[in-house]
């Protein structure tokens, strides 16, 4: 889903539950969320796209 | 002083509740205090030392709790009317330890609801107020916690930390604040934030203090030596000093105080060097994808039942979080992942990273933005900015007092160090401790 249409979708359905108030933050979410799917980090299926490698301590929990 | 009768539990107990009787009216530090119950538990405790039965440094100590926190026959009311017939059947283990260890519960503090914010102003209990200036907001979301030690109603307090709210209410009242290694102290008992954010800490008024109560309080149990650190001495210790991202939006009188700052250390004999973190700049949106997605999980179905007891703010943050997609939360979670690796890499080699705690003094109650430098700031924002990245990556963090601005108002350093080894950056924090500066205590 891109950002546009989540971002309607989500304001359409917060302005029916009678939430308006959340539309303004559902914006700066929308924000977020960009900068997050652009990060060069992300993976990528086409495996176009080198993300940095993970050491094993990092990827502990 | 109370292991040698020098002083009684009684004395220093009626002390703390004689400053919540005359104070909490204007402070609102308390939620609930437990006058009758920590009375009769002083008595028990100077009978006990009488006898010889000394339990420790903490017998006799009153502590006060974050009203988060079960504690036996009380409401865990998390500042909320949603919880408002909660009553806690058993103490949470957190709890239990300070009992143990012959501490003495005063009550329960007030805090932002649910832990979601970082001035206490959305709270059903009213704000908390700073008690070195009751027109500001003294942090959050433990800001009672922190008032209650400034203030002397209690000796420490615990507090959680999902995004800075031990460090950020420390920092800004004067106190030190530590956020541990992630899942050294149980959360179990504990009204969640978000479950792979939230961390237990202590406030208090110094190094040694925080010692003392992370001791009794870990998972791990005391060590051997819990004394200062060893052989460690400042000359030659090693600190990476966090730029970029970590001063680029700081009060002029925050930068100047953790400037001066790293001027003393140099000039006690610390190496201090340069670092960043290259993906700092997706702190905030990492930070935010997890947060709001764990907490909504956990308030998904009083927001259905209940949603116009919480307060309207906290209630559309939460609901905010129930619409962040699966594969955002994901693409958070591989974020987390990189800017652990960076952490990680930042400390390597170093005793601890070194970085302002809060970018700003205590704001001023009703704000919701602030002015640094030429541009205005939003008060959540720019109040999470330096602490967030530790809950993130789960490295332990303590705020310690590094000056003051010329309103008196306190400025924290924080220091990071290595994961999971929150006893190594207790002894660099002791022994930097009087190189950094005044507190409220100091």
């Amino acid at each position: 889903m891109t950002i546009k249409t989540w971002l309607d979708v989500s304001s359409q359905d917060a302005e029916r539950r009678g939430l308006p108030a959340v539309k303004p933050l559902l914006e700066a979410l929308a924000r977020a969320t960009a900068t997050l799917r652009t990060a060069d980090w992300n993976f990528d299926a086409t495996g176009e796209f080198d993300a940095p490698a993970l050491t094993a301590a990092a990827e502990a929990d | 002083m109370l292991s040698t009768r020098q002083l009684s539990a009684a004395a220093v107990v009626d002390r703390c509740l004689d400053e919540i009787a005359q104070r909490d009216s204007t402070i609102n530090a308390f939620i609930t205090v437990m006058g009758d119950e920590a009375r009769d538990a002083a008595r028990e405790a100077d009978a006990e030392i009488a006898a010889g039965r000394y339990r420790g440094p903490l017998h006799g100590v009153p502590i006060s709790i974050k009203d988060l926190f079960d504690v036996r026959g009380t409401s865990t009311t998390a500042a909320s009317r949603v919880r408002q017939n909660h009553r806690a059947d058993a103490d949470a283990p957190t709890i239990a330890r300070l009992r143990a260890s012959g501490a003495i519960i005063v009550g329960k503090t007030n805090l932002h609801e649910f832990a979601l914010g970082t001035t206490n102003e959305e709270s059903a209990f009213g704000p908390v107020r700073h008690p070195l200036d009751p027109g500001r907001s003294p942090g959050g979301s433990s800001g009672g916690s922190a008032a209650s030690v400034v203030a002397g109603m209690a000796f420490a307090s615990l507090g959680t930390d999902t995004g800075g709210s031990i460090r950020i209410p420390s920092a800004v009242c004067g106190l030190v604040g530590l956020k541990p290694a992630f899942r050294d102290i149980t959360t179990r008992g504990c009204v969640p934030l978000s479950s792979s954010l939230d961390h237990v800490g202590p406030i208090c008024r110094s190094v040694a203090d925080a010692r003392l109560l992370y001791d009794v309080l870990s998972d791990a149990g005391p060590r051997n030596n819990s004394g200062p650190a060893g052989d460690r001495t400042v000359k030659g210790m090693r600190l990476g000093v966090m730029r970029d991202y970590f001063t680029a939006l700081l009060d002029s009188q925050v930068a100047t105080a953790f400037e001066s700052t790293c001027a003393r250390l140099s000039h006690a004999g610390v190496i201090l060097e340069d670092v960043s973190i290259d993906h700092a700049a997706d702190i905030a949106p990492v930070y935010l994808h997890i947060a709001l997605s764990e907490a909504a999980a956990f308030h998904a179905k009083a927001l259905e039942s209940r949603g116009e007891d919480y307060t309207p703010a906290v209630r559309q943050r939460l609901e905010m979080g129930r619409y962040i997609l699966a594969e955002d939360y994901v693409r958070a979670l591989r974020g987390r992942d990189v800017l652990r690796q960076e952490v990680i890499a930042a400390i390597e080699g170093k005793d601890a990273l070194l970085l302002p705690t809060v970018p700003v003094p205590a704001t001023r109650l009703g704000a919701t933005t602030v002015k640094v430098g030429t541009g205005e700031e939003s008060v959540r924002n720019i109040t999470l900015r330096l602490t967030q990245l530790f809950n993130i990556t789960g490295h332990p963090a303590i705020t310690i007092p590094c000056g003051r601005t010329l309103e008196g108002l306190p400025i924290g350093a924080q220091l990071v160090g290595p994961r999971t080894n929150t006893r190594a950056l207790l002894d660099v924090a002791g022994v930097l401790e009087p190189y950094l500066g005044p507190g409220v205590s100091r």
